[in-house]
């Protein structure tokens, strides 16, 4: 139910008052309520639930933890890494 | 897709659980709040990759599994009215209520229509003005900016005839109750990380500091789950319990502030029962009296509501750590998917459903033919 999931915003448009957009997961492209990232913009990528963004993923922080964790995967003595 | 497959790689996963291995030293018990992360371990078979250290259990962080059953039957009673549209999540509609479910009122003739998302309810609702379009608001801190923003929406546009049927429920009220518990045996939580999007996490810190606990806030995808499990580990094995983040590129300390300022416009904290726990103070939001003429429960009276559950199901004790669905003698016999008894078999996050649709023991016939 909390399901949500990371699109790229593609398009940005008004409806009804609100600020909505066409937002691409992966190839399949929804519309989605932008009120609640004011600051979002073209080519952003925002975490998507039940048609409206909830946050904007920071790529920063992304890339600073998938860091992390690719020093932790190095040190760790894994028998098989070498076959990756 | 960009911020998933990165969030997959087998080679990252082992790594984080191998560290995992490195710095467990006693047995500990780690409860995951959200439903959706209990689909996405019991999916990838994650709690069966830690070391045996590590006791998993899965927490009641699923809104369709705890809206609790009389709240349902009100669904029911409502969307069986002639001049009612009803609306919900596709979740809802065959969580059984004390006698149907929502796809049975559908067959004998009510008006109910899955929804992807409230304004999508709005715009029915625009294009049946001879109608009543109710719309189920349940959920919980995640779904509820939405919920609240088809409250506003219906005033903006002067809708008369959309009301919503609120059942909200909110996360630290039942951490709360489940640690407070006498029997309680969760050590350490993952917070559900899209909860923490909305909300932000400045309300775990007092909670982790008071019961002892860490709060290690998680996202969804493999990786995001071992990295959160690996850092309530190492807060258990060295003493520490403060809440922390291991999602931050989705969610910040202070969550976000204008979804956060939207349902506290449209709702206020009340007391809500959960189905499978009971009543828990102060555990969920519903409107305002300002917004009360979009209130469905008092717009219609559907009279007394007097549900009845099953006798057998032990989903309380599966919600709050106790058991787990393996533990039910009703599991995958009287109690499936296709005829659930209780909270944790009703939804597809549920833990029994999630167990039943990933790890269902072979049927004996099955494995007779096999041995044969």
């Amino acid at each position: 139910m909390c399901l949500a999931v990371p699109g790229k915003i593609m398009e940005v448009y008004g409806s009804n008052g609100l600020r909505m957009a066409k937002v691409d997961f992966g190839g399949v492209v929804r519309e989605a309520c932008l009120e609640y990232v004011p600051e979002a913009k073209l080519g952003d990528y925002t975490v998507i639930h039940v048609g409206f963004a909830i946050s904007l993923l920071n790529e920063e922080e992304a890339q600073e933890s998938l860091e992390t964790l690719r020093a932790i995967s190095e040190l760790s003595p894994d028998p098989e890494s070498s076959e990756g | 897709m960009k911020h998933v497959s990165e969030y997959r790689d087998a080679r990252l996963v082992k790594g984080a659980l191998e560290e995992i291995r490195r710095v467990v030293t006693k047995p500990w018990v780690v409860m995951e709040i959200c439903g959706g992360q209990t689909h996405a371990i019991v999916r990838h078979g994650l709690d069966r990759l830690l070391p045996s250290e590590i006791n998993l259990v899965h927490g009641p962080g699923c809104p369709v599994c705890v809206t609790p059953l009389e709240q349902i039957d009100r669904a029911l009673a409502i969307a069986s009215l002639p001049e009612v549209i009803f609306t919900s999540y596709g979740d809802m509609l065959r969580v059984p209520g004390s006698g149907a479910d929502l796809f049975s009122v559908r067959a004998s003739g009510g008006d109910v229509r899955v929804v992807y998302s409230p304004l999508d309810a709005i715009r029915i609702a625009q294009e049946n003005p001879e109608k009543e379009v109710v719309f189920f608001a349940i959920g919980f801190e995640t779904t509820a900016p939405a919920n609240a923003m088809s409250v506003l929406q219906a005033e903006a546009l002067g809708l008369r005839n959309f009301s919503v049927l609120v059942s909200q429920v909110c996360v630290p009220p039942a951490m709360r109750a489940i640690l407070g518990s006498p029997d309680n045996r969760v050590q350490a939580f993952l917070a559900a990380g899209h909860v923490c999007a909305v909300m932000g996490y400045w309300e775990y810190g007092p909670i982790a500091e008071e019961y002892r606990v860490p709060i290690v806030v998680t996202g969804f995808e493999p990786l995001d789950l071992a990295q959160g499990i690996l850092g309530a580990v190492r807060q258990l094995e060295s003493g520490r319990f403060v809440a922390e983040n291991a999602y931050p590129r989705a969610v910040t300390l202070e969550g976000n502030r204008t979804a956060q300022g939207v349902i506290r416009r449209v709702f206020m904290a009340c007391d809500r029962k959960w189905r499978g726990i009971g009543l828990i103070p102060m555990s969920g939001w519903g409107l305002r009296p300002a917004f009360e003429t979009f209130d469905a429960e008092k717009r219609f009276d559907v009279g007394q509501i007097q549900p009845e559950e099953s006798p057998v199901c032990i989903s309380g004790q599966i919600l709050t750590g106790l058991k787990k669905p393996e533990h039910c003698p009703a599991f995958g016999t009287a109690c499936t998917p296709e005829h659930p008894l209780g909270a944790t078999m009703v939804s597809s996050e549920g833990a029994c459903a999630a167990y039943y649709r990933y790890r269902h023991i072979v049927e004996p016939a099955a494995a007779t033919q096999r041995s044969g």
